[in-house]
């Protein structure tokens, strides 16, 4: 089972990098990773999807809480979470099929979002296995070009965010000993 | 105040308390050297970048403060990676300063340039490249906090050129706001009651400290502990010192080349209590066989060393030092009752202990004819008295040093534990030096990491710094010849290291004393005449070339599986 990790995450240059290290230095390969910023510009909320080992998974979230751009990463493989994946699909469909597609992309929800002689051009979310079926069902229409989002994620039961408070300069503190005030 | 960013560099190194540190210029640091020219910091010029690091890691081992280095773009910042992994195996706090090409330049593989930022971002505990000026103080200060709070390690910035020329005003930085970085120190109080507990229910009690105890300040809690508990300790390589060698509890370290009493302790014992330390595999051996009648308490202040290789039955993340205090307030306040059931309890324990120390005592072997590895070790140990610096590189001097020299207070052991980096020896002496000019400071390299080092002996030469170069001469990279040996049939493959310098003209070309001896009748006179050298001294002790490090735990084999000497089963590892 995929491991689906959702972090919050400082939107600094090389957050990204340090994240997937945490992953890389142990050789995981990452199944997917969606980053974008949050309602707070300064912030990003990234979903991976990986494949670890179940009894290294808490080692891989504390290595990635230890991170100083990480304000939090939590596990959400075995938590109540909404997860959710979208999927661009370019099918093939000329006279004969084409109210079959339209009928099967009822089906999974999909939304027609470009349509042209030669074909459709269609968008399902969904989890992850609904989109392999909508995929598969897909195909037996014909080649079909694919494009997924990777999976992104909510968390149901609230988590508790830890922050580290502010902490004077070491200059500043040895000014506040010494006259004691905090000086600027 | 309109400011160079050289200049605002300097001021926050002022600000940090930062006397001396280490470095080697370059193109892109120019502006930087330039702003040192007229400035009271004290500049050390090494002899490469590697050493630079080390020397920043010595001077830190030596005190506890951040120690700095710095270098130049491109080769000069490549140069560090090995002394920033080290410190990162160690926790050692480091910042290190590197010039890049200038913001315009970086990413077109310009003259020099290196993605010194993406090169280091997996060997240091953080990283920043500074592209605004205006951001530079708080860049470092943020740097400075880092590296020395929480468990400490390397924090590099990457400085561009024209962020050192540019000109901004410069206002001082008051206040940290790293709202990600979590640094734990309290300890939960409900899981300090339950070590207590566990410690009171505990028959055979073994105290397993390392290098935490040190960074946090807490040998004095330790030694706390151990007399309240009455229990055992061990410490690890990186915590020699942290209990003093001569303290009564005091067994040794416990793993791969270390006392028979310590692993028979460590196997034998009810009770774990694990500080400061991370269950490194030269420690336990054979996980699955490691300890396997202990429950574990585990004191660390990073949480991800918990649970990472033994599981903990009370997992405690903190600060060592406040842990310990609160732990023992809680065991002085036990019913006089519990402590005497401890007390009678400890005596069993005690007993055993000590029958295992006489059955396998560390040997001081000697001999008439050859100066033993052991032997050298053990005149050092008596010139030090306990009170000596003592470096040490890499290899089976390494092993000798930790076994015999007795180190009665933290800091006074410095060497590379966790990446084990040849060249380490002389470098980190020199540091130490700078840090604690007052002490003497003995290196203790192996005639293989010598000749890593080499060059620093101008930088010895240079500051006059009265570093005592003892090199432990076997002939061979001995610590792989001893695995040649003792697991590959003796095919003794690429170890034999013939046409070692002259001593005494290499020290000669350098300006200082040295000297070769390979009589055990030399040995003390002549280690006497360096210490009494009022300057660096290179005493090249050639010594058994065949001897090899007892006990030994095979890799992979369980640490009670010791092979204590030769004759020695001949089996290929896995
Ligand atoms: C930079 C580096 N390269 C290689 C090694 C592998 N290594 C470990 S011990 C050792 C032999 C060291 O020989 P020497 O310095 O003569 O010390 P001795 O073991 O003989 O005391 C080697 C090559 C290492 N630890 N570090
Ligand atoms: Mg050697």
């Amino acid at each position: 089972m995929l491991q689906v990790i959702s972090l919050l995450v400082e939107n600094k240059p090389g957050a990204l990098m340090r994240v997937t290290g945490v992953l890389s230095a142990r050789g995981y390969n990452i199944e997917s990773l969606t980053v974008a910023r949050t309602l707070d510009p300064g912030l990003s909320r990234m979903t991976i999807a990986v494949d670890v080992d179940a009894a290294l998974r808490q080692q891989v979230i504390k290595q990635m809480n230890k991170l100083v751009n990480v304000l939090q990463a939590v596990d959400l493989t075995e938590e109540r979470a909404v997860l959710r994946e979208l999927v661009l699909v370019k099918v093939r469909a000329v006279q004969g099929t084409r109210t079959a597609v339209l009928k099967e992309a009822e089906i999974f929800g999909a939304r027609v979002v470009d349509s042209s002689p030669e074909g459709f051009a269609l968008e399902a979310t969904g989890d992850l296995e609904k989109l392999d079926e909508f995929i598969d069902v897909m195909r037996s229409y014909g080649e079909v070009e694919c494009t997924r989002s990777g999976v992104v994620a909510v968390a149901l039961e609230p988590k508790k965010l830890r922050l580290q408070p502010p902490v004077p300069t070491k200059a500043a503190a040895n000014s506040e000993e010494k006259d004691g005030v905090l000086n600027g | 105040m309109l400011m160079s960013g050289a200049k605002m560099l300097l001021e926050c190194l002022v600000r940090e308390g930062v006397d001396c540190f280490f470095g080697y210029p370059g193109g892109v640091t120019l502006p930087f050297y330039d702003a040192l020219y007229d400035h009271p910091i004290r500049h050390v010029l090494v002899r490469h970048e590697e050493n630079a690091c080390f020397a920043a890691e010595g001077y830190a081992r030596a005190t506890g403060k951040v120690g700095v280095c710095c270098a130049t773009s491109g080769p000069g910042a490549t140069n560090l990676i090995t002394g920033l992994v080290d410190s990162m195996m160690d926790s050692i706090p480091i910042v290190a300063l590197t010039g890049q090409v200038s913001t315009k330049l970086i990413g077109s593989d310009a003259f020099q340039e290196a993605d010194t930022f993406g090169i280091t971002r997996s060997c240091t505990k953080h990283n920043y490249l500074v592209k605004k000026l205006e951001d530079l103080p708080q860049v470092v200060h943020e740097a400075f906090y880092i590296a020395a709070s929480g468990r400490p390690g390397p924090v590099l910035v990457d400085v561009p050129k024209d962020v050192f020329q540019g000109q901004s005003h410069y206002q001082p930085v008051t206040a940290i706001h790293l709202p990600g970085y979590k640094v734990y120190t309290e300890g939960h109080t409900g899981q300090i009651r339950r070590a207590a507990q566990l410690i009171g229910e505990s028959q055979r009690p073994m105290v397993y400290a390392g290098g935490g105890i040190i960074a946090a300040g807490a040998s004095g809690e330790l030694r706390a502990l151990v007399e309240l508990v009455d229990a055992p300790a061990v410490t690890t390589l990186m915590g020699l010192g942290a209990l003093s060698a001569t303290h009564p509890n005091f067994v040794s370290m416990p793993g791969m080349h270390v006392s028979y009493a310590a692993n028979m302790g460590m196997t034998h014992c009810d009770l774990i209590i694990a500080l400061g330390v991370r269950f490194d595999d030269r420690v336990t051996g054979r996980l699955a066989a490691f300890a396997p009648h202990a429950k574990v308490i585990h004191v660390d202040i990073d949480p991800a060393e918990i649970g990472k290789n033994r599981a903990a039955d009370v997992p405690i993340v903190g600060d060592v030092k406040r842990v310990l205090g609160k732990l023992n307030k809680l065991l002085e306040d036990a019913l006089p009752v519990d402590q005497a059931k401890r007390a009678a309890a400890r005596k069993a324990w005690w007993a055993q202990l000590r029958k295992w120390q006489a059955e396998h005592p560390l040997v001081p072997v000697t001999s008439d004819s050859e100066i033993k590895p052991q032997h050298l070790m053990m005149e050092i140990d008596r010139l030090s008295g306990g009170k000596a610096i003592v470096t040490s590189d890499v290899g089976q001097h390494q092993m000798w040093a930790a076994q015999f020299i007795r180190f009665t207070e933290p800091r006074q052991w410095i060497n590379s534990g966790g990446l084990g980096s040849m060249g380490f020896g002389l470098p980190s002496a020199i540091g130490a030096q700078f840090a604690r000019p007052d002490k003497l400071v003995f290196s203790i390299v192996g005639d293989g990491g010598f000749q890593m080092s080499i060059p620093e002996l101008a930088t010895v030469a240079s500051y006059g710094l009265p570093i005592k170069i003892v090199v432990m001469n076997n002939g061979y990279l001995g610590m792989v010849r001893q695995w040649q040996e003792l697991f590959y049939n003796n095919r003794l493959s690429a170890v034999e290291l013939d046409c070692f310098p002259d001593a005494e003209k290499l020290a000669g070309a350098y300006g200082f004393k040295g000297r070769t001896i390979d009589k055990p009748w030399e040995l003390t006179p002549a280690l006497e005449e360096a210490v009494r050298d009022p300057g660096p001294y290179l005493l090249n002790v050639k010594v058994s070339p065949h001897e090899c490090v007892y006990p030994m735990v095979p890799a992979g084999g369980a640490i009670n599986e010791m092979v204590l000497g030769p004759p020695q089963p001949v089996a290929v590892p896995k």
